[in-house]
C-alpha cells in the first residue's frame, strides 16, 4: 500500500471525507455513551442542548471559545512555521500575572486596559523568546523546552499567590486580589455574561489571517515552515523570522490570560486554565493551521466540553467523554484531512 | 544457494535449454492517468547486452522494477529461464537469479564488504556463519569479474566506484545469472566506466546476460549487443547495436533529431568574480577546498568536471552566499565581499540555479508565483512596507511563464505538480529575468528530458553571450566537454589547472577526476 498525491481533490472529496470523520466521531461517542448505561441519543441531544440549547448555554460555549481562540491562534501561527510552541500555557498564564499587576492600580484609567493588554502579550512573547533562542543559536528541541516551561510557570504562579500577590482579604485562599472595575473587560451587552475578550479574540484572528496572506512577515513564516532549507538559500532570515514568529505565538497566548483575567475570572488563580495552552492544539490542528478556522473549531471544541458538563449532569454519563470525544474527533479529522489530499493506492 | 549447488539446477543452465532468458509479455503499469508502460515486450537471450534507453520518464526504471517485484504490472508476464515470475515478489527475482543494482546503492556504510554482500541472505549473528568462507568466495568472484574490492574494507570508506563493485558482487553472490544495472555510469569517471565495461564484457562471456539502463548513447554504442528504445511509456524501436548509430538512437529517443547547442567562440571579459586561495572545512568523509584560486570572468562559461563529492558543494556554497570561506578571500570585481549572505549574493548580481530543485530551489506547496519571487520577495514591487503585493507578484509569473513555455495549469498551482523540467525553466526564470552578471549553475540539467536540457543549455550559452560569467557544475563530463570555455578539475577539493575547450580528451580529463593529474603536479613541483 502506499499514498499517492491527488493534484486537484474534487468538492465531493473535501466535504466527504471531513463528514464522515464526523459521522464515525459521533458514532464512537454513541458506543461510549451506551457502555455507560445511556442512551446514545439521549446523550448526544443532551450535549447538544447543554452546549446551544439556550441564551445561557450558547453564551457559555462562546466564553469557553475565547481562550481557546487566542490559543489556538497562537499555535496556528507558530506550527506554520514548524516552531513546536507546545508552551501556550505557560505563555497564557504570563499574561494573566500581568494582568492583574497592570490592573489592580498600577495603570490609571483610561490606559489600563490598552497598556495591560499590550503589555501582557510582550511578557507571553518573551517567555516563548527563550525557548527559540536555544533553539536557533544552539539547537534545543523547543518541544522540549517549552512544555517544561509550563511546569515552571505553574510553580511560579503557586509561589505569586501564595506570596506577593496573595489577596489579603482572600480568607487564605491562593488567589491574588481583584483587579479594578476599571480595568475589567466589560459585557459586550450589559446583562449578558459575555465580555469584549470574545471580540478582541474573533479581531485577532482577522489579523492572524491577514499578516499570513498578506504582509511580506507571513510568506516568510509560510516559506521557512514549508522548506526551511530553500528558504535560506534564497536568503530568508529562517532564523530572524522564527524569533518573529515567537513573538507573535507568545503574545497570542498572553492574551488568552489577559482576556480570562480582565473579561471573567476578575483574579488570578492557580485554575484560571484547565488546559487551555494544550486545547489549543486541538483547535489549532482541527482549523488545519488556517486562522479563520480557529474560530469555527474553537466554539466546537468548547461546544463539546461545555455539552459535555451540562449532559454530565443531567443523564450521570462521566464528563471524560468529553475528552474522549475530541481525541477521537482530532484522530479522525487528520485522517479525513490527509485523505483529502491523497489517495491510497496497492503496489 | 551457492556456486557449487548452481550447477546441479538445470533451470541453471539455460544455455542448453532455454536460450531466451528472460523474456517480458506485454506489460502494462498505469499510475493514474500516466500510463508508464504500455504493452512492453522484451526478450533477452543468453549472454547477450540489451540496453534500455529512454529519457526520463520513459518508463525504464518501471519497466525494471516489475520485473525485479518492486511493483505489480496491472497485465502482462515475466518468464525468466522459462518459468513465470510470480508478479510483485522480488525474493522470487532474486531466487530466479535475477540481480538488480540500482542507482542509489542500498548498502549499509558501517559495515565491511563481505557482511554487506552476506546481509539479507542469512542472519549475520546466525551460528556457524563462516564470514571466511565468504569472504574466500567473494575474492574469488572478484578476481574472476575483475571487481577489485578488499572485502574486510568498510563499505563507508570506499569510493562510489567500489560501492558499485559491491552491489555487483552482491548480485553475484547471489547466483544472479541476470543483471539489471541502472545509469549506472552517472556516477563513475571515465575510467571507472571503462573498468566496468571490462567487467561485464567478462560477465558475458561467462554466460550472464545483461540489461543495461542508461540515457549516454556512446556507452550503450560501446557495450550493448542490442537497444530497445523506449518513449512516454511505448517500445518505439528495437535495433542491434551495429546497425545504428547515435544520430538515430536520439532521433528515436526524442521522437525527433535534437541539434546540440551551438557554442560560439568566447570573448571572455573581466574577471566578474573570484576566489582567491580559498579553503573550508572538511565535513566528515566529504573534503573541503584545499586553497583553490578561480577567476569567473564575463561572457565565459567555466566548467567544473569532477566525480560528485569532491569539494563542488563547498564551492557551490560559497558562490550561492550559504558559506564563508575558512581562509582565503573572495572579491567581486575587485572588492573583496563582507557580510557573504544568500541576500547578499542575490544582491550582487548571482543567479543560482541549486543543485537539487525539489528540495534547494523550490518550496513544493508554494504555488508557482510564490516560488518565483522567492528571492526577491522583500524588494518592491512585491513587497512594499511589509505588505505583499500579490499582483506584481502574479504579473512576473505569468511573464515568466509565457517567455520561458513552462507548462502548468496556472500561477496559481502548486509547482510540486510541474515536471522537473517544468520546475526547472521556473528557476531558471527566477534567477535570469533580473539580468545576472554572474551564474552558478550546479547540475542544472540532471534528470532533465532532453528537450528541456536543450533549452536550459541555450538560455545559459545566450546569457553567456550576454556578459555574463558562468560556473557549470557537473558529474556529466560530456555536458561540461560540450558546454565549457574553460575547464577545471576538482578531486578531493584541489582545483586543476584552467584547460582551454579541446585541450584535454575525456580520458586525460578522467585522469585529473581520479586524482592522478595532480600527483604529477606535485612530484613536478617536488
Amino acid at each position: 500500500m502506499r499514498l499517492e498525491p491527488i493534484a486537484a481533490p474534487t468538492l465531493a472529496r473535501r466535504l466527504g471525507f471531513p463528514a464522515a470523520a464526523l459521522a464515525l466521531t459521533i458514532l464512537v461517542a454513541s458506543l461510549l455513551a451506551l457502555t455507560a448505561g445511556a442512551n446514545p441519543f439521549a446523550t448526544l441531544g443532551l450535549i447538544l442542548e447543554g452546549a446551544a440549547g439556550s441564551r445561557f448555554a450558547a453564551l457559555e460555549t462562546l466564553n469557553r471559545a475565547t481562550p481557546l481562540i487566542f490559543t489556538g491562534l497562537a499555535i496556528s501561527v507558530a506550527f506554520r512555521a514548524k516552531l513546536w510552541n507546545i508552551g501556550a500555557e505557560a505563555q497564557l498564564y504570563a499574561g494573566a500575572i500581568v494582568t492583574v499587576l497592570l490592573g489592580t492600580g498600577l495603570v490609571p484609567w483610561p490606559l489600563v486596559l490598552p497598556v495591560t493588554a499590550l503589555v501582557a502579550m510582550l511578557a507571553g512573547a518573551l517567555v516563548l523568546l527563550g525557548p527559540v533562542l536555544l533553539k536557533t543559536r544552539l539547537g534545543v528541541d523547543e518541544v522540549v523546552t517549552t512544555l517544561l516551561l509550563n511546569f515552571v510557570m505553574l510553580l511560579f504562579v503557586s509561589y505569586l499567590l501564595e506570596g506577593p500577590m496573595k489577596d489579603p482579604g482572600g480568607m487564605g485562599w491562593p488567589k491574588s486580589s481583584p483587579l479594578l472595575p476599571e480595568a475589567r473587560l466589560p459585557r459586550i451587552v450589559e446583562g449578558l455574561r459575555l465580555h469584549w475578550g470574545f471580540l478582541l479574540a474573533l479581531l485577532a484572528a482577522v489579523a492572524v489571517w491577514v499578516i499570513q496572506t498578506r504582509t511580506t512577515l507571513g510568506y516568510e513564516i509560510r516559506a521557512v515552515g514549508q522548506n526551511p532549507r530553500a528558504a535560506r538559500f534564497a536568503g530568508v532570515p529562517v532564523n530572524a523570522v522564527l524569533v518573529k514568529t515567537a513573538l507573535l505565538s507568545g503574545g497570542l497566548a498572553a492574551l488568552a490570560g489577559f482576556s480570562e483575567v480582565a473579561g471573567l475570572k476578575g483574579h488570578l488563580s492557580l485554575d484560571l486554565s484547565p488546559g487551555f495552552g494544550y486545547t489549543g492544539i486541538i483547535v489549532a490542528m482541527l482549523a488545519m493551521l488556517n486562522p479563520l478556522a480557529v474560530i469555527p473549531s474553537a466554539l466546537f471544541v468548547a461546544g463539546v466540553f461545555v455539552g459535555s458538563d451540562s449532559m454530565s449532569r443531567a443523564a450521570g454519563v462521566p464528563t471524560y467523554i468529553a475528552d474522549i470525544l475530541l481525541a477521537t474527533a482530532l484522530l479522525f479529522m487528520v485522517l479525513a484531512i490527509l485523505l483529502t489530499r491523497v489517495r491510497v493506492v496497492r503496489g | 544457494m551457492t556456486s557449487d549447488a548452481s550447477g546441479a539446477q538445470p533451470d541453471l543452465r539455460p544455455d542448453v535449454l532455454h536460450p531466451d532468458v528472460l523474456h517480458l509479455d506485454r506489460i502494462t503499469k498505469r499510475f493514474g492517468p500516466l500510463l508508464a508502460n504500455d504493452a512492453i515486450s522484451l526478450t533477452l537471450k543468453q549472454g547477450e547486452v540489451i540496453a534500455l534507453l529512454g529519457e526520463n520518464g520513459a518508463g525504464k526504471t518501471t519497466l525494471m522494477n516489475i520485473l525485479f517485484g518492486h511493483y505489480t504490472a496491472d497485465a502482462g508476464s515475466v518468464t525468466a529461464f522459462g518459468k513465470p515470475l510470480p508478479p510483485g515478489n522480488p525474493r522470487a527475482a532474486l531466487a530466479a537469479g535475477i540481480g538488480m543494482v540500482h542507482q542509489h546503492f542500498t548498502l549499509a556504510d558501517n559495515l565491511t564488504v563481505t557482511e554487506n554482500i552476506l546481509l539479507g541472505t542469512r542472519s549475520l549473528w546466525s551460528p556457524g556463519l563462516n564470514l571466511g568462507a565468504a569472504a574466500d568466495r567473494i575474492a574469488a568472484l572478484s578476481r574472476d569479474f575483475g571487481l577489485a574490492v578488499n572485502p574486510a574494507a568498510r563499505v563507508g570508506a570506499l569510493s562510489v566506484g567500489e560501492r558499485q563493485r559491491v552491489e555487483i558482487l552482491k548480485a553475484l553472490y547471489r547466483d544472479a545469472r541476470i543483471l539489471i544495472l541502472d545509469e549506472p555510469t552517472a556516477v563513475l569517471t571515465p575510467q571507472e566506466t571503462e573498468a566496468l565495461f571490462q567487467t561485464l564484457r567478462r560477465a558475458v562471456a561467462l554466460g550472464l546476460s545483461i540489461v543495461f539502463i542508461s540515457h549516454k548513447l556512446h556507452e550503450v554504442m560501446g557495450v550493448a549487443d542490442r537497444c530497445l528504445v523506449l518513449r512516454h511509456g511505448k517500445l518505439v524501436g528495437e535495433v542491434a547495436t551495429a546497425n545504428t548509430d547515435r544520430h538515430a538512437l536520439a532521433a528515436m529517443m526524442v521522437g525527433a533529431e535534437i541539434a546540440p547547442p551551438a557554442l560560439s567562440p568566447a570573448t571572455p571579459g573581466p574577471a566578474l568574480i573570484r576566489f582567491a586561495n580559498v579553503s573550508t572545512p572538511d565535513q566528515g568523509a566529504v573534503p573541503g577546498l584545499k586553497r583553490i584560486t578561480l577567476d569567473l570572468r564575463a561572457g565565459q562559461i567555466t566548467g567544473l568536471a569532477g566525480v560528485s563529492g569532491n569539494g563542488q558543494g563547498a564551492l557551490s556554497d560559497l558562490l550561492s552566499g550559504l558559506a564563508v570561506p575558512s581562509s582565503g578571500e573572495i572579491s567581486l570585481g575587485s572588492t573583496p565581499v563582507t557580510n557573504w549572505s544568500p541576500r547578499a549574493a542575490i544582491h550582487a548580481g548571482i543567479a543560482r540555479i541549486p543543485e537539487d530543485r525539489h528540495k534547494t530551489g523550490t518550496i513544493a506547496d508554494f504555488s508557482l508565483t510564490e516560488n518565483a519571487i522567492l528571492e526577491r520577495y522583500g524588494e518592491a514591487p512585491y513587497s512594499r512596507k511589509g505588505w505583499m503585493n500579490w499582483r506584481a507578484a502574479r504579473d512576473f509569473t505569468t511573464h515568466v511563464i509565457a517567455t520561458h513555455d513552462i507548462r502548468c495549469p496556472g500561477p496559481e498551482a502548486r509547482i510540486r505538480l510541474l515536471s522537473g523540467g517544468n520546475m526547472q525553466k521556473l528557476i531558471l526564470g527566477r534567477v535570469l529575468e533580473p539580468g545576472p552578471k554572474i551564474i552558478l549553475a550546479n547540475q542544472p540539467v540532471r534528470g532533465l528530458d532532453i528537450g528541456a536540457i536543450t533549452y536550459v543549455q541555450k538560455r545559459l550559452i545566450a546569457a553567456r553571450d550576454a556578459g555574463a560569467a558562468i560556473l557549470l557544475i557537473s558529474e556529466d563530463l560530456d555536458e561540461i566537454i560540450e558546454m565549457s570555455d574553460l575547464i577545471h578539475v576538482l578531486s578531493a577539493g584541489r582545483l586543476s589547472p584552467a584547460f582551454a575547450r579541446g585541450e584535454k580528451t575525456p580520458a586525460e580529463l578522467g585522469l585529473w577526476m581520479a586524482g592522478q593529474g595532480f600527483d604529477m603536479e606535485t612530484s613536478r613541483a617536488a
